[in-house]
């Protein structure tokens, strides 16, 4: 019953902002697939435009592998959850799950209020549907909220209920667009499981869009990453991660951020950060800057002061429970976040002098435009590094 | 001291203010409301005393049956008032079905000339009706239709004040709601009827009470293009009979004129609570 969309090189301008340019995707058949972006990135555009509420001005969508751009919304067999829920105020919550079904199996005569009890066969149908969607209420645990309207539900209520209309009518995609962002933070976890648990039960593609990147983290067989409009890099959480192909998608993705350092080449296998010499190597010519990305656990404390370590100064400690966050300003003037096992608290203080060393094999070199730098063969990384970390 | 002093004249300052104001509502809601209550006093008296020279509200003596009795045996009032009652519903079942999806389209579609289309509502909202009724009656004979119901009724088909109200209101229901019934499977027309009436019921009320309000009491149209007595509306048929026999007779005219009125007030009663939502604005809290 699921299936995959396609999009291909799918452009949108509102006016002479242009908010999607070529956008080129494949979302497998049964796959959960996040959109991830800041706000303002065109992710609602481009779920509008798959769902067919809104015209591409370029591209193509296919769903099931039929081409759908002449189809109109409810021809794609697709459902939305929308941000705001967008449940109908009027009706109750069994009349708001119901009105898909309804408008489906039941013609226009059948539907007419008052005189569409009369018609034939639609005592059936009738049936049907409310079978339908008690059955969908059990699931999703709203079976006591039926005869309730949408203004008398809690946020986290009418999350359900708006999961519910889309599950009912057993669509091949479901569109989600940021459904948790309106949920208090505890909430939001326990939803994430639950989404979680409906992909699997019900095996259907879901294309899912937020801005918090947790939440992409975690639900995703993959990620993609949007930035003004276009994708910057689609691949499983942990390649988008780890393997960043551009210094936005590796500012965008992991919290705290990752920590970016200016550094100079001094030699194609070398660069200097601070008058601190790291044998990195970029392929570039000296005196070229670049940018070497450091996750907070990509860094741990040394003993004392030496060859390629950083120095610096604490500034603030945050403790996260089992992990404690060092904000460290370097001498040379930068600042640098680093996670540390709780158990080191002990050796660092606000205002204490430290020396941080950069674990080589994980860091990140990115050119002065902001592309990944591959070629960088850890010049025989310095061995005392591996065991600080073991 | 000297603040204390100050928040005390600024206290006195605005009780004063709102005393004004107050008396400014009082004296001006006193100048409409006093022709309806002198109404109501001069269908209780008698004859003699309704060209009396002083100012008294009740009657020496009661004449209430009289007058109510007259006017009620005497003009065919009942036949007036079911006249009414078609014409005016007639009037706002049709301006409704044109009104919403008109309204829909100008408040949530996107097509070329929407703006001039909407330009155009609002010139018809400034053009009074009487400018127009030359044109109209001259259709109306074309149309071969004078002397019937369906003229007293297709000028007020389009109703641009109705089309205006509903867009307004339309406009405040997110987009997001439209979406979803799109995706659900409601056509566009199913979104007017199922969807933005439904929301804008406040406005629908709202507007309905001004239609009936202002046909229920139009006398210049139908004075136009009515001739024969069984279609004449309440206040055409009232002062049609005025004018031919009861002379100075003002007791039952006054009594006939509360008649009239009488369904307009308890139908505004009713729908109160609805109209002031209505016009305030708003689908969506
Ligand atoms: N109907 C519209 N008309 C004009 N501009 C729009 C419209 N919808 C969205 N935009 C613009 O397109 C950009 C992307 O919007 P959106 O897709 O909602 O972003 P996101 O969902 O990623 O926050 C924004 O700059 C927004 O202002
Ligand atoms: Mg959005």
């Amino acid at each position: 019953m699921s299936a995959g969309v396609v999009l291909d090189r799918v452009s949108k301008r509102f006016g002479t902002e242009s908010v999607l340019a070529d956008v080129s995707l494949e979302i497998r058949d049964g796959e959960f697939l996040t959109l991830l972006g800041p706000s303002g990135c065109g992710k609602s555009t481009l779920l509008r435009i798959i769902a067919g509420l809104e015209a591409q001005d370029a591209g193509s969508v296919f769903i099931a592998g039929r081409r759908a751009d002449r189809l109109r919304a409810k021809e794609r067999d697709i459902a939305m959850v929308f941000q705001t829920y967008a449940l109908y105020p009027h009706l109750t919550v069994a009349e708001n799950m119901a009105l898909p079904l309804k408008m489906r199996r039941m013609c226009l005569a059948q539907r007419l209020p008052g005189i569409g009890r009369l018609w034939p066969g639609r005592k059936a149908v009738a049936r049907s549907i409310r079978d339908d969607v008690a059955a969908t209420a059990r699931a999703l645990e709203i079976a006591h909220l039926m005869h309730r309207k949408p203004g008398q539900l809690s946020g986290g209520q009418r999350q359900r209920v708006a999961v519910g209309r889309a599950v009912v009518r057993e669509p091949s995609v479901f569109l989600m667009d940021e459904p948790l962002s309106n949920l208090d933070a505890k909430l939001r976890v326990v939803m994430r499981a639950e989404i979680k648990q409906l992909h699997q039960r019900l095996g259907a593609t879901i294309l899912y869009v937020t801005h918090d990147q947790s939440e992409a983290m975690t639900l995703s067989d993959r990620v993609a990453v949007m930035h003004r409009g276009t994708l910057a890099q689609v691949g499983t959480p942990q390649a988008i991660y780890a393997d960043p192909e551009n210094l936005r998608v590796a500012e965008f993705v992991g919290s705290p951020m990752i920590n970016t350092l200016s550094a100079i080449v001094a030699s194609p296998s070398g660069v200097v950060l601070d008058g601190v010499a790291l044998p990195l190597r970029t392929g570039l010519p000296a005196g070229g800057a670049v940018t070497l990305g450091l996750r907070p656990e990509a860094v741990s404390l040394a003993p004392a002061p030496g060859a390629g370590l950083l120095n610096g100064t604490v500034r603030l400690l945050e403790h996260m429970g089992a992990e404690l966050l060092v904000h460290v300003a370097l001498d040379g003037g930068e600042t640098l976040t680093a996670k540390l096992d709780v158990a080191r608290a002990g050796l660092v203080a606000v205002g204490r002098a430290v020396a941080i060393r950069p674990h080589l094999d994980q860091v990140l070199v990115f050119a002065a435009d902001g592309r990944r730098l591959r070629c960088a063969d850890h010049g025989g990384a310095v061995p005392a590094s591996r065991g600080a970390r073991a | 001291m000297t603040a204390g002093g100050r928040a005390g004249g600024r206290t006195a300052l605005a009780l004063a203010r709102r005393g004004l104001c107050h008396a400014l509502l009082l004296a001006s809601s006193c100048l409409v409301g006093l022709p309806f209550v002198w109404m109501l006093s001069l269908s209780a008296k008698p004859p003699e005393e309704i060209f009396d020279a002083g100012f008294a509200l009740f009657p020496d003596r009661w004449y209430l049956l009289e007058n109510y009795g007259k006017a009620l045996t005497e003009h065919p009032l009942l036949l007036f008032l079911a006249n009414g009652v078609i014409v005016c519903g007639a009037i706002l079942v049709l301006q409704i079905l044109v009104c919403a999806p008109a309204a829909y389209a100008l408040a949530k579609l996107r097509f070329h000339g929407r703006d001039l289309m909407f330009a155009f509502v609002l010139i018809g909202l400034l053009i009074p009706q009487q400018v127009l009724a030359i044109p109209l009656f001259a259709l109306a004979h074309r149309l071969g239709i004078l002397d019937t119901y369906a003229a007293l009724v297709f000028p007020f088909i389009v109703s641009p004040f109705g089309i205006f109200l509903f867009r307004q209101f339309f406009k405040t229901v997110p987009d997001d709601l439209i979406h979803a019934a799109r995706l659900d499977g409601l056509s566009e027309m199913a979104i007017v009827w199922r969807l933005m009436v439904p929301l804008a019921w406040p406005a629908v009320v709202a507007f309905s009470i001004f239609s009936v309000v202002s046909h229920w009491n139009d006398l210049f149209w139908p004075l136009i293009v009515i001739r024969s007595e069984e279609l004449m509306p309440p206040p055409l048929g009232v002062v049609a009979f005025n004018d031919e026999e009861a002379g100075s007779d003002y007791g039952p005219l006054m009594a006939a004129a509360t008649v009239i009125v009488s369904p307009l007030i308890v139908a505004f009663l009713f729908a109160q609570r609805w109209f002031v939502d209505g016009l305030s604005m708003g689908a969506m809290k």
